[in-house]
C-alpha cells in the first residue's frame, strides 16, 4: 500500500531536483498566504464581486497586465538560470533534462502567456476608449477569453512542479515530441494549455475586430481612427486567420500522443515536416501579432511627447494593414534548411525581405514626427527612443537570415538567438513597457516614480546589448542553440560570460521595475487632471481611472486627434461649454460562469493531462454544462440610472 | 450580444432584419443533404476515380459552401459597409495560400522518396 502510493507520487510530483524542491516549498508558502491574507481581511467576497465575476473591460486590462508582469517573472527566472548555466564551459548548475524543460518553458511563457495577455491588456484598457465605446461589442465573452488564458497558463505553470514541464523545445517539433520520444506529461501539457488559452485569444480578437469596426463613436470615420486603434485592427486580421491553424497543429499532435494516431510520424505515413509546416503559419503571423500593437504605442508616444500630429498617418496605415497581410506569405523562411528546393526558398525569401519595406516606412514616419518636434524625454517616450536603434539593427540582422543560402549558415546557431531576442525586446518588450508607463495613469490613478524608471531604463538597455550582441558573434563561432553544456577551448567562454552579465543586468532592471510600482501604490502622484501627458486622444478626455461605464455622455468626433481638437475648441475665445445631457446607460451584467467555465477548462485538460479520461470527461460535461446555461439566460444587462451617473460625474468633477 | 451598446442608443431590442422565410431554410437543407450523398454514392460506388472523382467532390464542397453562405449565414443581408464580405474574402484567400502553399512545400517529399 505504501509502496503503491510512493511510486504514485513520484509519477506525479517532480522529484530528486533540490531546486525543485524549493519551489515546491514556496508555492505552498505563497498559496497558504495569499489565502490567509484574504479570509484575514474578509476580502473572498470583494475577490469574487469585484474581479473573478467582472465583465468590465478596463478591470480585465488590469488582470491581464498582472497575470503577464508575473508570469515575466517567471520567463525571466528561467532565462537568468539558463544563462547562469552556460556562464562557464563544462557548468553543473543544472541538470540536461532541467535545463531542456527550462527553455522550453521560456520561449513558451514569453510569448504565449507574457507577450499575448500584455497586448490583451492594452487591447481591453485602450481600445473602447480612444473610439469613444461604452464597452466592447461581447463584454461576456472577453471575460471567457482572460479565464481561459490564465487557466491555461496556470496549466502550464504547474507542470513545474506536478508531473514534469514540456522540454521539446517551445516549437514542439515533432518526432522529439511524439509519444515514443517524449512519455512525460510535460508535452501533454503544453498543447493543453495552449489549446485552452488559445480558444481565448482567438475570441479576443473576434471581439476587438468587431468593436472596432461596429462600435466607434459618432462620427469617427476609420481614417480617424487612433492609430494604436488601427494597430489593434490589424492585429486581429491576423489573429483570426493565424490561430486556428495553431489549434489545429497542437490538435493533430495530441490526437498523435493521446490516441495513437500518425500524423506526424514517418513510419506510418505521417509527416513530421507538415506539423513545423502548420506551426510557423501561425509561428510567423505571430511575430506581428505581437509587434503591431507595440508599433501602435509607439505612434501614440511620438505625437503625445513630440507634440505632433503624426507624420505620414495614411502610410502608417497602409503599412500596417500590409504587413497584417504579408505576413501570412512568409512563414517557410523558418524552415528554409528543410530542402523544400530553391523555387521554394526564393519565394519565401523574396517575400520576407519585402516585410522588411513597410516596417521601414513606419520608423522612418516616427523619426520625421520628433524631427522638430517639441520633445519631452519622459519614460514612455525614453522607451521609444531606445527602440529604433535596437529594431533597426534587429532588422538588419533579419535581412541577413532572409537570405535563404545564407540561411543554412546562420540556421539554429547563436545568431539566430540574437536576432529574434532583438526584435522581440527591442520591438515588443519596449514597446510594452512604454504603454505601460503611458497608459498606467489611466489604469490605476497614479503615475509612476521616473526617477526608479530610468534606473530600470539603463539596466535594461545597457543589459540587452552587453546580453545579446556576444550572442551574434557566439553565433558565428559555430554555437548552436539548445545548447546544454560546452567544453573548455572552443573560445566561446568570455563571450558567454559577458551575455550572462547582461542577462543579470536586465534582471535588476526588472527589480526597479518591481519597486516602482510598489513604490507607486504608496507614494505615486495622483492623477486629478485625467490629462496627465496632455494627450491628443479619446482616453486622456476621461478622468483617471475612467468611471465603469467610461462616458458620461457619447463625444462626437470632428476628426483625427480628437479630444486634441476638443482642447483646442476649448481654448477659443467665447467657447461655451455645452449643458450634459445625461441618459441611463445600458450595460452588461457581471457574471461567475466565465470564470467557473474556465475552471472546468482546467479540469479537463489537467485530465488530460495525465491520460484520466474520466477527469477528461468530468471537465468537458462541466464546460457544456455552463455553456447550455448561458443560452437559457436572459436576464444580461441593466440600466444605470441618471441620478448614479449625475453623483460619480459630480464626484470627479465633471459636471 | 449581451450588453452590447449601440451607437443609435435604446435600440438593442430592436428587432434586427427579417431572417428570411422558412422556405429558404428548407431549400438550403434540402440541396445540403443532396450535396453531401452525391461524393457518398460516388464513392461507396466506385463510379469515378483518381482526378475527376477529387474534381467533383471538390466542387460539391465549394457549392456546399455557398449554400451555407446564402441560405443560412444571410451574406447578401446587413447593414453596409459590407465589413464581413471583406473578412470572407480575405479568408478565401488565406485558406487558398495555406493550402497551396503547404502542397506546394510538400511536393520536395514526393521528389526525395
Amino acid at each position: 500500500m505504501l509502496e503503491s502510493i510512493k511510486t504514485f507520487a513520484s509519477h506525479f510530483f517532480v522529484t530528486g531536483d533540490p531546486m525543485i524542491y524549493g519551489a515546491d516549498a514556496s508555492i505552498v508558502l505563497v498559496t497558504v498566504a495569499i489565502l490567509f491574507v484574504l479570509t484575514y481581511f474578509k476580502k473572498w467576497r470583494w475577490l469574487w464581486d469585484e474581479w473573478l465575476t467582472t465583465v468590465d473591460h478596463k478591470k480585465i486590462g488590469i488582470m491581464y497586465a498582472l497575470a503577464a508582469i508575473l508570469m515575466l517573472f517567471r520567463g525571466g527566472v528561467d532565462a537568468l538560470l539558463m544563462r547562469t548555466q552556460l556562464a562557464f564551459p563544462n557548468m553543473h548548475f543544472l541538470q540536461a533534462e532541467h535545463y531542456n524543460q527550462i527553455f522550453t518553458t521560456h520561449g513558451t511563457i514569453m510569448i504565449l502567456f507574457m507577450a499575448m495577455p500584455l497586448m490583451f491588456a492594452f487591447f481591453n484598457i485602450v481600445v473602447p476608449l480612444q473610439i469613444g465605446a461604452r464597452d466592447v461589442a461581447y463584454p461576456y465573452l472577453n471575460a471567457v477569453s482572460f479565464w481561459l488564458f490564465f487557466f491555461g497558463a496556470m496549466l502550464l505553470n504547474l507542470s513545474f512542479v506536478i508531473g514534469g514541464s514540456p522540454d521539446a523545445g517551445w516549437v514542439s517539433y515533432p518526432p522529439l515530441s511524439e509519444l515514443a520520444f517524449d512519455k512525460g506529461p510535460g508535452e501533454n501539457f503544453y498543447l493543453l494549455s495552449i489549446s485552452i488559452s488559445g480558444i481565448g485569444s482567438l475570441a479576443t480578437g473576434i471581439n476587438f475586430m468587431v468593436t472596432i469596426l461596429k462600435m466607434r463613436a459618432p462620427g469617427m470615420k476609420l481614417m480617424d481612427m487612433p492609430l494604436f486603434t488601427w494597430s489593434i485592427l490589424a492585429t486581429c486580421i491576423i489573429i483570426i486567420f493565424a490561430f486556428p491553424v495553431l489549434t489545429i497543429a497542437l490538435a493533430l499532435l495530441f490526437i498523435d500522443r493521446l490516441a495513437g494516431a500518425h500524423f506526424f510520424t514517418m513510419l506510418h505515413g505521417g509527416n513530421p515536416m507538415m506539423f513545423i509546416n502548420l506551426f510557423w503559419m501561425w509561428g510567423h503571423p505571430e511575430v506581428y501579432i505581437v509587434v503591431l500593437p507595440a508599433f501602435g504605442i509607439y505612434s501614440e508616444v511620438v505625437s503625445t511627447f513630440a507634440k505632433k500630429r503624426i507624420f505620414g498617418y495614411k502610410s502608417m496605415v497602409a503599412s500596417m494593414m500590409l504587413i497584417s497581410i504579408i505576413s501570412y506569405f512568409t512563414w517557410t523562411h523558418h524552415f528554409f534548411t528543410m530542402g523544400s528546393g530553391a523555387d521554394v526558398n526564393t519565394f519565401f525569401a523574396i517575400s520576407t525581405m519585402a516585410i522588411g519595406v513597410p516596417t521601414g516606412v513606419k520608423v522612418f514616419n516616427w523619426l520625421f514626427t520628433m524631427y522638430r518636434g517639441r520633445i519631452r524625454l519622459t519614460l514612455p517616450m525614453l522607451w521609444t527612443i531606445a527602440f529604433v536603434p535596437c529594431f533597426a539593427i534587429g532588422g538588419a540582422t533579419g535581412v541577413m537570415l532572409a537570405v535563404a543560402p545564407a540561411d543554412y549558415q546562420y540556421h539554429n546557431s547563436y545568431f539566430l538567438i540574437a536576432h529574434f531576442h532583438q526584435v522581440l525586446i527591442g520591438g515588443v518588450v519596449f514597446g510594452y513597457f512604454a504603454g505601460l508607463y503611458y497608459w498606467w495613469p489611466k489604469m490605476f490613478g497614479h503615475v509612476l516614480n521616473e526617477k526608479l524608471g530610468r534606473w530600470s531604463f539603463w539596466f535594461w538597455n545597457i543589459g540587452f546589448y552587453v546580453c545579446f550582441m556576444p550572442q551574434y558573434a557566439l553565433g558565428f563561432m559555430g554555437m548552436t542553440r539548445r545548447l546544454y553544456t560546452y567544453p573548455h577551448g572552443l573560445g566561446w567562454s568570455s563571450l558567454n560570460l559577458v551575455s550572462t552579465i547582461g542577462a543579470f543586468m536586465m534582471g535588476i532592471g526588472f527589480l526597479f521595475q518591481g519597486a516602482q510600482i510598489l513604490h507607486g501604490i504608496k507614494f505615486g502622484k495622483r492623477d486629478t487632471t485625467g490629462d496627465p501627458w496632455d494627450g491628443r486622444t479619446l482616453e486622456w478626455s476621461l478622468p483617471s481611472p475612467a468611471p465603469h461605464y467610461n462616458f458620461a455622455t457619447i463625444p462626437q468626433i470632428k476628426g483625427r486627434d480628437a479630444w486634441w481638437t476638443m482642447k483646442e475648441e476649448m481654448k477659443q475665445p467665447g467657447y461655451k461649454k455645452e449643458p450634459v445631457h445625461i441618459e441611463p446607460i445600458h450595460m452588461p451584467k457581471s457574471s461567475g460562469r466565465p470564470f467557473i467555465m474556465s475552471v472546468f477548462f482546467f479540469i479537463a485538460g489537467f485530465g488530460l493531462t495525465f491520460d484520466w479520461i474520466w477527469m477528461g470527461v468530468i471537465g468537458a460535461i462541466g464546460v457544456g454544462i455552463t455553456l447550455l446555461a448561458r443560452s437559457f439566460e436572459y436576464d444580461t444587462d441593466y440600466y444605470v440610472p441618471v441620478d448614479e451617473i449625475e453623483r460619480t460625474e459630480a464626484a470627479l468633477g465633471r459636471l | 450580444m449581451a450588453g452590447g451598446q449601440q451607437h443609435t442608443a435604446n435600440s438593442d431590442h430592436e428587432n434586427h432584419g427579417d431572417h428570411g422565410s422558412p422556405k429558404l431554410y428548407i431549400i438550403g437543407y434540402i440541396l445540403s443533404i443532396v450535396l453531401t450523398i452525391i461524393p457518398l454514392v460516388l464513392v461507396l460506388n466506385h463510379v469515378m476515380s483518381g482526378v475527376p472523382l477529387v474534381a467533383t467532390i471538390t466542387i460539391m464542397a465549394i457549392l456546399q459552401f455557398l449554400i451555407q453562405l446564402f441560405f443560412f449565414m444571410h451574406i447578401t443581408e446587413g447593414e453596409k459597409p459590407a465589413y464581413h464580405v471583406m473578412t470572407l474574402a480575405l479568408g478565401v484567400i488565406m485558406v487558398f495560400t495555406i493550402v497551396a502553399g503547404s502542397a506546394w512545400i510538400m511536393t520536395f517529399n514526393a521528389s526525395v522518396s
